[in-house]
């Protein structure tokens, strides 16, 4: 019931930011909710089925150059195809990947996804005639729900429509996401996590259910990534790189990926600190390597297990 | 044509020499620890960089130029210290956690080192230019290879010597590899296991920090180069097979000279083959080519 009030809470609160805020901090916003979308995929893997991925950058990167694949070179303006064509090609990308990465699991599974974005990465990095190498690629002003905004003011279109677009998109992702791990699927994800000899002594094909999560969170990092491009502008390779992984695995354990929203709420943190210390001093890294290792030794369920207050102790032994 | 090839080879060898320091650092830890120490590379940025400090220190309290050599390699083994400071103010309170943890811990250490060094030395590079052909250049098959790389490669030999006759020959490696193998037994058997954690840690980053002093002179200290170097060192253990100190120096050898070969041929394709190397190898043999082998 809490809970309910808090999401309620929070989903006014996300609908009336845009009358409360500076344009400054909304466009914070903007990225903030494109992460959400790929923390809840990420989740799946790391906090559903207990894979952790330092590669997923790649499909991240996968979602954004498909933005500015189809707004540069093919003239598809469409936001909705973008979307589409992204967590297609994500799917596409994850199911050769995740054949491959879903047989092993711990540190090698980490080792192999890391392998696969940093090819990624590369051919990014390399192949600058097609991808603009390390300067990256523009990506043009996409349409929202077929409507040119091109009159608009560029602040005025991302703090506007392009915001609930986004916030639109983070919504169906979690309603989504909810459905899928509240499912008998989900239920299978969990028993995979905590006891996969288990599971297949039961009949679950363990592998095969790994490489259904593993696919489903690619389509939500890439449709993640597709909605990070627009408002800069331009996609870079550094998307994909492996520490650009190792943040997206970090927002998740900053918001606790024991819980559904845990992940998200890290997104959001992460996000904003990362501004504030930036305001502040250039050297988040620092600021943040610190964070990491506080919440790695002294709080390992996230920000989630300190407002539960250890309501539900998450399981961090080694097993 | 034969001193080009000459030419690729050596300074293919010359990169796995180094790249054999940092990954011995990293099977080490991995090999008693098991934890996968992604803060190796930065271990190896902070060598570099300390060792470019120490060589203008050196050079301008007077010391000749010619023996910069010794204050690079005395500085790069000294900094390993850091080592201990880690293992003492860190890793020690997550032995008993899930190796996520393990690996996010050492992901924040890459994250504040890698700012730690911007902090101390700025964002500029940093080198030691003028002291690289110091020692001259000798001549190979028509090849002309720089002493200061022989020099290293030696150093290199002479350390996996060391290394293997400290595991196979020595007490200390005796617990080390008794270590590796069965934590609890060792323990019951009375190793103490903190002194030999703390130990093998120190060495491990002495290694690393070692490697990237020496590579110093040939390049420039940049706050990226702990970054991409392990993703590199990573290959390297793939291939070789993690854990293994033998597949540590094959790994080097064959990550070192693909490099050379493909940065000469086709620039394009450098990193892409190691990695594609690497995901053929964990897919046909997961354990690389020696692992499963302890320490």
């Amino acid at each position: 019931m809490r809970g309910r009030v808090v999401l309620g809470l929070a989903l006014l609160g996300l609908l009336a930011l845009p009358l409360l805020l500076s344009p400054y901090r909304l466009l914070l916003m903007l990225p903030f909710m494109a992460y959400g979308v790929i923390l809840l995929g990420l989740n799946l893997l790391f906090g559903y089925t207990g894979l952790v991925s330092f590669g997923h950058a790649l499909f991240v990167g996968i979602g954004a150059y498909t933005g500015a694949f189809l707004t540069g070179h093919a003239g598809i303006r469409s936001l909705e195809v973008i979307v589409l064509v992204a967590a297609i090609l994500g799917a596409l990308a994850a199911a050769v990947v995740g054949l491959l990465c879903v047989r092993y699991v711990k540190i090698y599974f980490g080792m192999l996804t890391l392998a696969f974005g940093m090819v990624f990465y590369t051919f990014l990095l390399k192949f600058y005639r097609l991808t603009g190498g390390d300067e990256g690629m523009p990506v043009l002003r996409p349409r929202l729900l077929g409507l040119d905004l091109d009159a608009m003011p560029k602040t005025d279109y991302l703090v506007g429509p392009y915001y609930y677009y986004c916030l639109g998109v983070l919504i169906v992702a979690a309603a989504v996401m909810w459905r899928i791990v509240h499912s008998p699927f989900g239920l299978c994800l969990r028993t995979i996590r905590d006891n996969p000899a288990k599971a297949e002594a039961l009949g679950v094909s363990v592998t095969r259910y790994r490489w259904y999560a593993f696919v489903i969170s690619a389509v939500f990092a890439a449709v993640g990534g597709a909605l990070l491009g627009p408002p800069t502008g331009n996609v870079d390779p550094t998307l994909a790189y492996w520490t650009h992984s190792g943040s997206l695995v970090f927002m998740a354990l900053l918001g606790g990926f024991a819980s559904f929203f845990g992940p998200v709420l890290g997104a959001f943190v992460f996000i904003f600190l990362q501004d504030a210390v930036m305001s502040v001093v250039p050297y988040w890294r620092l600021v943040f390597g610190a964070i990491l290792a506080a919440i790695v030794i002294f709080a390992p369920a996230g920000l989630m297990g300190l407002f539960a207050g250890r309501r539900r102790p998450v399981e961090v032994s080694r097993t | 044509m034969t001193a080009n090839v000459v030419n690729i080879l050596m300074s293919g060898v010359f990169h796995a020499a180094i790249l054999f320091l940092v990954s011995a650092g990293l099977q080490l830890v991995f090999g008693v620890q098991k934890i996968f120490n992604l803060a190796c590379g930065s271990f190896y940025a902070l060598g570099a960089y300390v060792g470019v400090s120490a060589v203008s220190a050196f050079v301008g309290a007077g010391g000749s130029p010619v023996l910069f050599i010794l204050p690079l390699a005395v500085a790069g083994l000294a900094v390993g210290a850091v080592g201990l400071v880690v293992e003492r103010g860190l890793l020690r309170f997550v032995y008993d956690r899930d190796e996520t943890f393990q690996l996010l811990l050492t992901f924040a250490l890459v994250l504040m080192m890698e700012d730690a060094i911007r902090l101390t030395w700025g964002t500029a590079p940093r080198s030691t230019a003028g002291y690289y052909l110091l020692y001259g250049q000798a001549r190979l098959l028509g090849a002309v290879i720089p002493v200061y790389n022989l020099i290293v490669i030696a150093a290199s030999v002479a350390i996996a010597a060391g290394l293997g006759y400290m595991l196979t020959r020595t007490a200390f490696g005796r617990i080390i590899r008794a270590a590796a193998d069965n934590r609890e037994m060792a323990e019951a058997l009375g190793v103490d296991m903190r002194g030999v954690y703390a130990r093998v840690f120190t060495l491990g980053t002495a290694l690393g920090t070692l490697g990237g002093a020496l590579v110093i002179p040939a390049t420039a200290a940049m706050s990226e180069m702990g970054i991409e170097l392990i993703v590199e060192a990573f290959a390297v253990v793939v291939i070789g097979g993690l854990g293994s100190m033998r597949g540590a120096l094959v790994g080097a050898l064959v990550v070192g000279v693909l490099r050379a070969v493909a940065i000469s041929v086709y620039p394009e394709v450098e990193m892409l083959l190691i990695y594609l190397i690497v995901i053929a190898v964990l897919l046909l043999r997961p354990r690389g080519l020696f692992g499963g082998a302890a320490a």
